[in-house]
């Protein structure tokens, strides 16, 4: 067994800030945009970013992770990396948006025409006065703020720079993905997609690639009744990603939301998802597999699923596999509203640390107010189960190779949450060749 | 073929022998079956011989063709052309059997020279192999082993046996669990790779089996050691009297 130490991956260190000083958030709030459809909304959210205050370390909501590096008024300078767009989805015939840096790029994105949707790029649609967007753009972000503040994403809400804007008013064949890529090695990305899907209207959403030096990502999803969305986004591997991510889904009656993301590498990052069940039968799946090796990795989930409404069925599934000092987070919560009857919640987090020096930490809730439903959450930590590792072994199967089976066993229940079999074999032959390739590190 | 000298084996976390200078010889070409009380070693033995961690080997040898096992990584010993029918399968949830078996079949392969198996060609080797235990297709997608009855558990070790063709064939009661009719399956199974290049070592505690797979010689293992080797009537004798007989003959002997 190599020496630990050589094995742990190369990944910056975050700085510790302390607490922001007074003028740290106008700083980190530069110029809000003051014309266009969205200025009003713009105004409001920095209102409201200034009333609830950055993070400090102490506050209960950010116990787990330091708001730190994204507090600070720039990011740490990133070196670029050269390699070429992710093969993941380059063969699935979908729609491609690209951002470079926090702009949309036309040249490298393709015709926006397609059946049973509409997308603009936000910086485009703030252009168009009288747009549809002026009355979504952050009004789910707004509705989200209670009872706990998400900072960031307010700030997100009032300093966007760009990001895509989808309306869905049919079953749309191929999905859309949105590519970010790199440009400026200090690029601090912000940026806003609105989605908005009408009766009946279905979408898959792919989103994967770097986002910038520091990203702060939202997507704001209304889904009318009987809409389907899935989302699936996959960060790249080797990108020291310091970033902060909203997922805010307001799921009306009948409709259906799915997400799923995988996280492979990354320095510090913290992903929060906000999901209202807000008419009868609606349905959220929320899903998540994180690989982290390396002292430098810090990877949280903060999840808030919120039934209002009668015979809704959520769930919650996050797999962590941690090794050489990584370090997993994971806040779930699922909170159960009077009158929501027949509620059906599932949450389950579960990390499989591959040594020692990592860690798992874990805040699952239940917070129910209704009495005829059915709630269940858990959260384990395992480390490798050496009688089926022995087995493997005993058949021939090296023990690096059944680290790779193993792992992705551990995972599978996540990746199950992937509805499309074909993209969900995607990101699982993505998820083996990464492993395959990390096997040396693992073992 | 498998050669095991003064094998002298204890537990890694406590200082308890379990294996007590075990000697056991199987030419190629032969069956061999071990029978013995509950907790004379014989799990014990095939776990050691195997690569299970947890054991230490204070004194002794064990070869397989000359070479070395004791000093093997499992999956070595493996691709060498050992192989264990494990007494209890393990159940791996979220691996799929076929991908087990493939992974398995071309990890031997890659590590021994040859090439891997086509997908094509593994697909038909796996069904031919599956027909003959009666092991359906559904069982084959399935996690391996995760909700399979006792039976099918056991079917499908020799199932794997089957596919992974080893030279050393170690089943550890494979028997038991088994109904009369999987018995009888599981008895062709081995029957089918009966071969001059090939040796079993069988442990059971049942005489049946042995009326299936004709073993050359019988061995009692008790406390650790090979206390009496003779023919296949000798399991005739244990299934009728008992161990007390053979054990206090071999004490008075002693
Ligand atoms: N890991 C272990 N920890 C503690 N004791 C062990 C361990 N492995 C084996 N033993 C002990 O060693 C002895 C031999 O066990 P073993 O499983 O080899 O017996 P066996 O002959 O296969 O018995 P059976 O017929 O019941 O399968 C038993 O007393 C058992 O309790
Ligand atoms: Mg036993």
């Amino acid at each position: 067994m190599p020496d630990a130490a050589t094995l742990t991956q190369q990944v910056p260190t975050v700085e510790g800030h302390g607490a922001p000083a007074p003028d740290a958030l106008s700083l980190r709030l530069g110029e809000v945009p003051a014309a266009g459809p969205t200025a009003a909304a713009r105004a409001a959210a920095a209102a409201r970013l200034r009333a609830m205050g950055l993070p400090r370390p102490r506050d209960e909501y950010w116990r787990y992770t330091d708001p730190a590096p994204f507090n600070a008024a720039s990011p740490t300078l990133l070196p670029l990396d050269t390699r070429a767009d992710s093969a993941l989805f380059a063969d699935v015939d979908r729609l491609r948006l690209t951002f470079v840096d926090d702009r949309f790029d036309p040249a490298e994105s393709d015709d926006l025409a397609l059946s049973g949707v509409e997308i603009l790029p936000l910086s485009r649609a703030e252009a168009q006065p009288g747009h549809w967007v002026a009355e979504a753009y952050g009004r789910l972000e707004a509705a989200s703020q209670h009872p706990v503040p998400r900072p960031f994403a307010a700030l997100n809400t009032a300093t966007a720079t760009d990001g895509a804007v989808i309306r869905v008013t049919g079953v749309v064949t191929k999905p859309v993905q949105i590519v970010y890529r790199r440009s400026d090695p200090a690029a601090d990305v912000v940026c806003h997609h609105v989605l908005r899907l009408d009766d009946g209207a279905e979408l898959t959403l792919l989103e994967n690639g770097l986002v910038g030096a520091r990203g702060n990502v939202v997507i704001e999803a209304d889904l009318a009744p009987g809409a389907r969305l899935h989302h699936i986004a996959a960060h790249r591997a080797g990108h020291a990603r310091v970033a902060v991510t909203h997922l805010f889904a307001r799921v009306a009656e009948g409709a259906a939301l799915k997400s799923f993301t995988l996280s492979l590498d990354g320095a510090h990052v913290r992903s929060e998802a906000m999901v209202e069940m807000a008419g009868d039968d609606a349905v959220a799946h929320v899903a998540g597999a994180v690989l982290g090796n390396g002292e430098g990795f810090h990877h949280d989930d903060t999840i808030f699923v919120t039934h209002g409404a009668l015979n809704g069925e959520s769930r919650q599934v996050f797999k962590k596999v941690l090794k050489n000092g990584a370090t997993g987070v994971f806040q779930g919560k699922i909170l159960v509203k009077p009158g929501a009857q027949k509620t059906d919640g599932y949450q389950i987090s579960q990390a499989l640390l591959l040594d020692e020096k990592s860690q798992f930490l874990a805040k699952p809730e239940l917070e129910i107010y209704a009495d005829d439903v059915r709630c269940s959450h858990g959260s384990t930590t395992g480390a490798i189960d050496e009688t089926a590792m022995f087995y493997l072994r005993s058949r021939g199967v090296p023990r690096e190779q059944a680290i790779v089976l193993l792992v992705l066993s551990f995972l599978a229940d996540a990746l199950a949450e992937i509805e499309d079999e074909a993209l969900r074999e995607r990101v699982s032959d993505r998820l083996e060749q990464w492993l395959t390739a990390q096997a040396g590190t693992l073992g | 073929m498998l050669e095991i000298r003064n094998l002298h084996v204890k537990l890694e976390d406590e200082d308890k022998p379990i294996l007590k200078g075990v000697n056991l010889t199987v030419p190629a070409g032969e069956v061999h079956a071990i029978m013995g009380p509950n907790g004379s070693g014989k799990s014990t033995t095939s776990y050691v011989l195997s690569g299970r961690d947890g054991y230490v080997v204070t004194q002794g040898s064990a070869t397989l063709d000359g070479q070395d096992l004791l000093e093997m990584a499992p999956e070595d010993r493996a691709a060498a052309g050992l192989f264990l029918a494990f007494q209890y399968p393990v159940e791996i949830p979220g691996v799929g059997n076929m991908t087990f078996l493939r992974t398995a079949m071309n990890a031997q392969r890659k590590s021994r020279g040859e090439p891997e198996l086509s997908a094509g060609d593994f697909l038909k080797l796996v069904r031919e192999k599956a027909k003959a235990l009666q092991i359906d297709a559904e069982m084959l997608k399935r996690p391996v082993n995760v909700g399979f009855s006792g039976g099918e558990k056991k079917r499908n070790e020799i199932l794997q046996m089957a596919m992974l063709e080893p030279r050393m064939c170690i089943l550890d009661e494979t028997d038991s669990g088994l109904d009369v009719d999987a018995m009888r399956l599981v008895a062709e199974g081995v029957n089918a790779l009966r071969s001059p290049d090939r040796a079993f070592l069988v442990i059971t505690h049942y005489q049946r089996l042995l009326d299936h797979i004709r073993p050359d010689v019988v061995h009692i293992m008790h406390d650790g050691r090979i206390v009496k080797s003779g023919g296949p009537d000798l399991a005739l004798e244990v299934e009728n009297n008992g161990y007390a007989d053979i054990l206090a003959e071999v004490a008075a002997d002693a």
